[in-house]
């Protein structure tokens, strides 16, 4: 399965979702007031400690952020233009904290044990007659799916290249879509034939029903 | 909902993780156009408003719970904490509204109708929240945060008629893939 975990045995790790997920919640509220450039830096250090802690390869997991980099030079020099250096130093700090907090909630959580923290949080929706179930289901065929599609796609790029390439990739997207509608029929018929979703809700997602 | 349209939504949401994968076109003002916020327009132009809402709601929900699903491989909880969050959060409002303007000019013509409607769901309602969640995660006001973002806009421009144009050819390859198409 696709997914953002990082195996481990940290403490980290061993936090339940739900709590870690608060935790977040708390910290970036509280991290808001704060607007001397100097009090952040303690809150910046202790991320670079936790990511230490995750083992080796802990620390490289931090280059997540690296595609931010650019906008995150645009967002301090418009910050230091338009306000003055503290502030821009403030923003630049909080921003890399809560980015790089949230990732180490997703680096040390099954996306399993998430869901399972998020699912009852959704239960309100069965008031609105939308089975739980059904969303999950529907998550379980997003993740085995995504896989498929991807080798489709692939299959397609190098198709491409064998043919000389070009600038209008973009062309791709056609046979993609049409792969894409395609299979969903199939997938629909196969679930039909095996009784819907209903009878299957639980087989077909192992994945997310297993407790980590 | 019955159950060809959940494995219809879900299998979409699957295809812009797949569109992701299709190498970012470097464009004139520096910033890369990736194919992904062209699935958003397509979702909206293919699904029509209501699946293209919740294919896109889906989508980012998985997103949320730690898939690597956007372009470059990103993914996780730290999107939605990022000064990029108001994109990803108004994927799905994009579809919808896309899909919903698509489908009030469906009878002008389908390119048209598309083109219209990603300008409207996929560049003015997605901008609405990006900007937004700009403004929000860096405290600058609506000018600064406009203009930051507004490099961007060039590349969806280019989007928008790019989602006109695949729509059209996969209606003619298989029409009733088309949901804007369909009333």
């Amino acid at each position: 399965m696709i997914s953002l975990y990082f195996p481990g045995h940290s403490r980290l790790h061993c936090l339940p979702a739900g709590i870690k997920l608060s935790g977040l919640a708390v910290i970036s509220i509280g991290l808001y007031p704060i607007q001397n450039p100097l009090w952040l830096l303690p809150a910046v250090l202790l991320v670079i400690l936790a990511y230490y802690s995750l083992g080796t390869g802990g620390l490289a997991r931090m280059l997540i952020t690296k595609p931010l980099l650019p906008l995150f030079v645009l967002i301090f020099a418009v910050q230091w233009w338009t306000q003055n250096l503290a502030s821009a130093l403030v923003l630049l700090q909080r921003m890399l904290v809560l980015i790089l907090l949230a990732n180490l909630i997703t680096l040390t959580t099954r996306m399993d044990a998430m869901m399972d923290a998020v699912l009852p949080l959704l239960s309100p929706l069965r008031w609105l007659g939308i089975r739980t179930e059904r969303i999950a289901f529907a998550v379980a065929l997003l993740v085995r799916f995504v896989p498929v599609l991807m080798a489709v796609m692939l299959n397609l790029l190098e198709a491409w290249k064998a043919r000389g390439g070009g600038r209008a990739v973009w062309q791709l997207a056609i046979p993609m879509m049409i792969n894409a509608i395609r299979l969903s029929d199939h997938v629909a018929e196969a679930l039909a034939a095996r009784g819907g979703i209903r009878s299957h809700s639980v087989d077909a997602s192992p994945s997310l029903t297993k407790k980590s | 909902m019955k159950d060809k349209t959940l494995v219809q939504i879900a299998l979409y949401a699957a295809l812009i993780a797949a569109l992701g994968l299709i190498p970012p076109i470097p464009f004139v003002t520096g910033i890369p156009i990736t194919a992904q916020t062209l699935g958003v327009m397509l979702a909206g132009v293919m699904l029509g408003p209501g699946r293209g809402f919740l294919s896109m709601l889906l989508f980012i929900f998985v997103v949320a719970l730690g898939a690597p699903l956007l372009s470059g491989g990103r993914g996780g909880l730290g999107v939605f904490v990022g000064p990029t969050a108001g994109f990803a959060i108004g994927f799905p409002f994009a579809a919808f509204v896309t899909g919903w303007v698509a489908l009030k000019l469906e009878r002008i013509n389908l390119f048209s109708a598309a083109l219209i409607g990603s300008l409207a769901g996929g560049i003015l309602v997605l901008y609405i929240f990006g900007i937004a969640g700009f403004k929000l995660v860096t405290g600058n006001d609506w000018a600064s945060a406009t203009t930051v973002m507004a490099v961007f806009i060039p590349g969806d421009l280019v989007k928008a008629v790019i989602t006109a144009v695949v729509a059209q050819a996969v209606y003619k390859g298989l029409p009733s893939a088309v949901a804007v198409k369909q009333a």
